[in-house]
């Protein structure tokens, strides 16, 4: 099969009922090159994308492969152009084995021994690209970045030449996202292409040799990455100047607002992962989880919020417990909680947006009195969402499944965040949001705190966590490492803390 | 030159409304084939059918008689539906209502006013029907026990139950020998229109119950938490909705109001209880088809539970006059229903023409 020297899409036009997603948007991408594709949320990139795919037509338009027009009916036929994509959200089955997940839908293997012959094919891909993973496993025992090494070998078999990933260092740790690097480097030292999503700049300038910047459907730059600065970029995307730093006002903290104590929860297989965990979080503080997630941090936040059980231990808000209470017992005492996995737990897809505003609180007044939904009031609060959070939705009764990424994320942030909490829990809050919208979410979050509330943050971004916390915890299979002051403390210690190499103390059990 | 088949992004409610309109069309062109493969006129046969159900006075007081079954379980079927609970148990909760309906008629009639005895008939009724959809609610939560494997078999033990009945413990001292339990007394048995089989009491019964059912979906809360829970069981876990109880409420209403549609037909057609096969024509089958074409929208149940009404009494009227065999009514159900859901997968998809080039 010839393989793909330059791909340009031409003049591509896209529009839902209500938004017009691209508007003429030129992209060429050349054989060797890593292509970054940045914009705000909502600013048509997984649209272009999915139209390149040929999960989406465009209205107007075409894609042009070596000189040549190629029509995309769907994406079989992409994937017989050499087009592969991984989505942000993996389309695995769970269940079955990294082969039998392989071997789905290939129509190349034999009909007599295709275990053997997709082993052989895994097995020399996996070399090839250095991906490792173990063809036996279930996908379910593997990480995301497992998972997601298994997505690019997928690809790889299938014939891929460009490879499209779609924010794909979001569910990555640091590490898995320096692997991956190492991966795409390899790959096109073979030849290979790859269009990288991002919202993060720097992984965009430290991998990327170009970047094409889109803003509200259209392009609004491209560029080579060595012409470019950050801060070039950052105004490319959102038409104004970040501010940089984020203001704090002094708060003395006072009290303790929750106090979890030897707390220790079981994983999904029913193993232990979070052991006799204890910290306190005070009023008037935003309280850090540092560490690499799967370390035992959504267990632990599942526990204090009432969506799973914990084994030994106590949790107790403002001095009374509330250890296994029910989620919305919690929920009614004052706590909201920004989901790790938002997309699955956090929203309901079918339902229009104005519904999933409330999700949590509909049955509290002005939403709901004990029978009756008040839905003109739920349609007041959507639109004061929409309009505060700048969340980007063609009209408030669309389904939230038509909502871009980003955007899906902040109908949560802004839900959770205005019910006016006493103690915000989030994890990971800004990943996926544009740095636009990342900045303002911190910014609310330290508002939260000014006003006297308190905020468990999660996150394995640590220039996050020493932007907005007063402490950092750092939580490492299951415990607490150490507790430390972001105005005075170094980094390095904090990342021995991450791998496990040093500890501070206990944690404070109480 | 070809077709191409592409996922669709935007369905507007006219597209829905037209996609519904041709897969009808198109369920009536298949019909209309096999009476071609019988030899019959298909326009003419067609014809008949909504002649015979639409067309006539006399045909139309049997479509609303028949209409009024189907109404009340098919919105009870699109409640469950939404929560994604796939009840096809309603034959049989309308059998439990029939048989609570008996005994309060049978046995507290004679000593009550009418206007009281038909109230209590029908809460036990309600309440009869309602219990017997609690069984697969808790048998799924409970024990995980999929809830079409459960409500089928509960199908069966129901029937067997109604024949026990009839042959057994309950059969009539009056009934020389026949499976039937005694008739109910006079003040428990409904009233017809004219020289109908219409009561208009059941009518407005059922159509309150479809608005209701359909208010009840759509501005309740508890409509609310039913849809969260079936389109994304986890978000509704996040959101601290109670599972088991708001299943077991949604399955004791859809239960409730099969056994309704149970007492309905026992104190206005048969009167008495008898086999299970007489008290209801399979409306409890029927009526997934009624909740289907009404989009499981429990409001528009009372329109498609019209049309099959009608689809039923214009079969029966053919097969009378055109010497149609007796299951000609379902091979008609069974392809609109055929129908319906491969119009579902145009509201998904679209289908263009496209030249190939290259
Ligand atoms: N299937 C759809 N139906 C209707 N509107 C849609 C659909 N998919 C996307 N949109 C709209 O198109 C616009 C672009 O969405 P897209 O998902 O391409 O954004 P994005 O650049 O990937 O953003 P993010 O960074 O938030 O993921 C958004 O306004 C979104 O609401
Ligand atoms: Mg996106």
């Amino acid at each position: 099969m010839e393989r793909i020297e330059i791909l340009e899409m031409k003049d591509i036009t896209k529009s839902f009922i209500g938004v017009k997603a691209n508007q003429d948007v030129n992209l060429v991408i050349e054989k060797g090159d890593i292509l970054g594709l940045l914009g705000e949320n909502g600013a048509g990139k997984t649209t272009l994308m999915n139209v390149l795919y040929g999960l989406y037509h465009p209205d107007k338009g075409h894609i042009i492969v070596n000189g040549k027009p190629l029509y995309l009916r769907s994406p079989k036929d992409s994937m017989k152009a050499g087009i592969g994509m991984i989505h942000q959200h993996f389309m695995l089955v769970q269940k079955h084995t990294v082969l039998e997940n392989i071997a789905l839908g290939f129509d190349e293997a034999p009909f007599f021994f295709p275990q053997r012959y997709m082993r052989k094919q895994i097995e020399e891909y996996s070399q090839k690209f250095g991906l490792n993973v173990d063809p036996n496993k279930k996908i379910w025992e593997l990480s995301a970045g497992e998972q997601q090494r298994v997505e690019i070998l997928k690809t790889l078999i299938r014939n891929a030449d460009l490879l499209i990933m779609d924010e794909p260092t979001s569910v990555l740790t640091p590490q898995e996202a320096e692997e991956l690097f190492d991966i795409l480097r390899k790959m096109i030292n073979n030849g290979h292409s790859v269009i990288l999503i991002s919202h993060k700049l720097e992984e965009i300038t430290s991998i990327c040799n170009r970047v094409m910047v889109m803003r509200k459907g259209k392009v609004t730059g491209t560029a080579l990455i060595k012409d470019v600065s950050k801060v070039d970029l950052a105004r490319m995307m959102i038409g104004r100047e970040l501010s940089g730093s984020l203001e704090k006002k002094e708060v003395k903290p006072g009290k303790p607002m929750l106090e979890v104590s030897n707390l220790s929860v079981n994983s999904d297989q029913g193993l232990p992962i979070v052991q006799n965990l204890g910290f306190n979080v005070l009023w008037g503080e935003i309280f850090g989880i540092a560490g690499v997630s799967g370390n035992g941090q959504r267990e632990m936040v599942e526990a204090i919020t009432g969506l799973r059980k914990s084994v030994t231990g106590s949790v107790s808000l403002e001095g009374k417990d509330i250890t296994n209470l029910t989620a919305r017992d919690i929920h009614n005492r004052g706590i909201s909680h920004v989901p790790e996995e938002r997309i699955k737990f956090g929203t309901v897809a079918n339902l229009p947006f104005f519904e999933n505003s409330v999700l949590k609180k509909h049955h509290k007044t002005p939403f709901s009195n004990r029978m009756l939904m008040n839905y003109p009031n739920i349609r007041d609060h959507a639109k004061n969402l929409v309009a505060k959070y700048n969340v980007d939705a063609a009209s408030i009764s669309v389904p939230v499944k038509n909502l871009s990424g980003g955007n899906i994320q902040k109908l949560i942030l802004g839900r959770e965040i205005s019910s006016e909490p006493n103690l915000l829990i989030a994890a990971h809050p800004t990943y996926g949001l544009d740095v636009g919208a990342a900045e303002f979410i911190r910014k609310e979050l330290i508002n939260c705190r000014d006003r006297g509330g308190s905020v468990l943050l999660v996150s394995e971004d640590l220039e996050e966590l020493f932007q907005v916390c007063d402490r950092i915890a750092v939580m490492f299979e299951g415990r607490i490492m150490g507790i430390v002051d972001p105005n005075n403390c170094n980094i390095d210690g904090i990342g021995l803390m991450m791998a496990g190499l040093e500890q501070q103390n206990q944690g404070e059990n109480i | 030159m070809s077709f191409v088949i592409i996922p669709r992004e935007k369905a507007t409610p006219l597209l829905n409304f037209m996609i519904l309109i041709s897969s009808l069309c198109a369920g009536l062109l298949a019909v209309g084939i096999v009476f071609l493969l019988k030899g019959v006129n298909p326009f003419f046969a067609i014809h008949e059918i909504f002649r015979a159900s639409f067309g006539s006075f006399f045909g139309f007081k049997e479509t609303l008689t028949k209409a009024v079954p189907l109404i009340l379980i098919g919105s009870g079927l699109a409640l469950a539906y939404k929560a994604k609970f796939w009840n096809i148990g309603a034959e049989s909760q309308l059998l439990v209502g029939a048989i609570f309906g008996t005994w309060i008629g049978l046995n507290w009639g004679p000593s009550l006013p009418g206007f009281i005895i038909l109230p209590l008939m029908f809460a036990g009724g309600f309440i009869g029907g309602g219990l017997w959809g609690l069984l697969p609610a808790i048998f799924k939560i409970k024990f995980g026990i999929n809830e079409v494997i459960s409500t089928l078999m509960l199908n069966y033990i129901a029937a067997e139950f109604v024949k026990f009945l009839v042959v057994g413990p309950w059969k009539g001292k009056t009934k020389y020998g026949y499976p039937y339990t005694d008739d109910l007394p006079a003040q428990a048995v409904l009233q017809h229109m004219g020289n109908s089989r219409v009561s208009l009491v059941l009518i407005i019964l059922a159509v309150c119950v479809a608005l209701f059912l359909a208010f009840l979906v759509f501005r309740t809360r508890f409509g609310y938490e039913i849809r969260v829970i079936g389109e994304n069981p986890e978000a509704a876990r996040y959101a601290g909705i109670n599972f088991f109880r708001t299943t077991l409420i949604m399955m004791f209403i859809g239960g409730g109001v099969a056994g309704l549609a149970g007492v309905g037909e026992l104190s206005s057609i048969h009167l008495h209880l008898s086999y299970p096969e007489t008290i209801s024509a399979g409306y409890g089958f029927t009526a997934i088809i009624v909740a289907w074409l009404g989009r499981l929208h429990p409001g528009f149940t009372i329109f498609s539970g019209l049309f099959f009404a009608g689809i039923i009494v214009g079969g029966d009227a053919i097969q009378m006059s055109m010497g149609m065999p007796a299951t000609t009514v379902n091979v008609f159900n069974g392809l609109i229903l055929i129908f319906l859901i491969m119009g579902d997968f145009f509201i998904n998809h679209k289908v263009r023409y496209q030249r190939r080039v290259s």
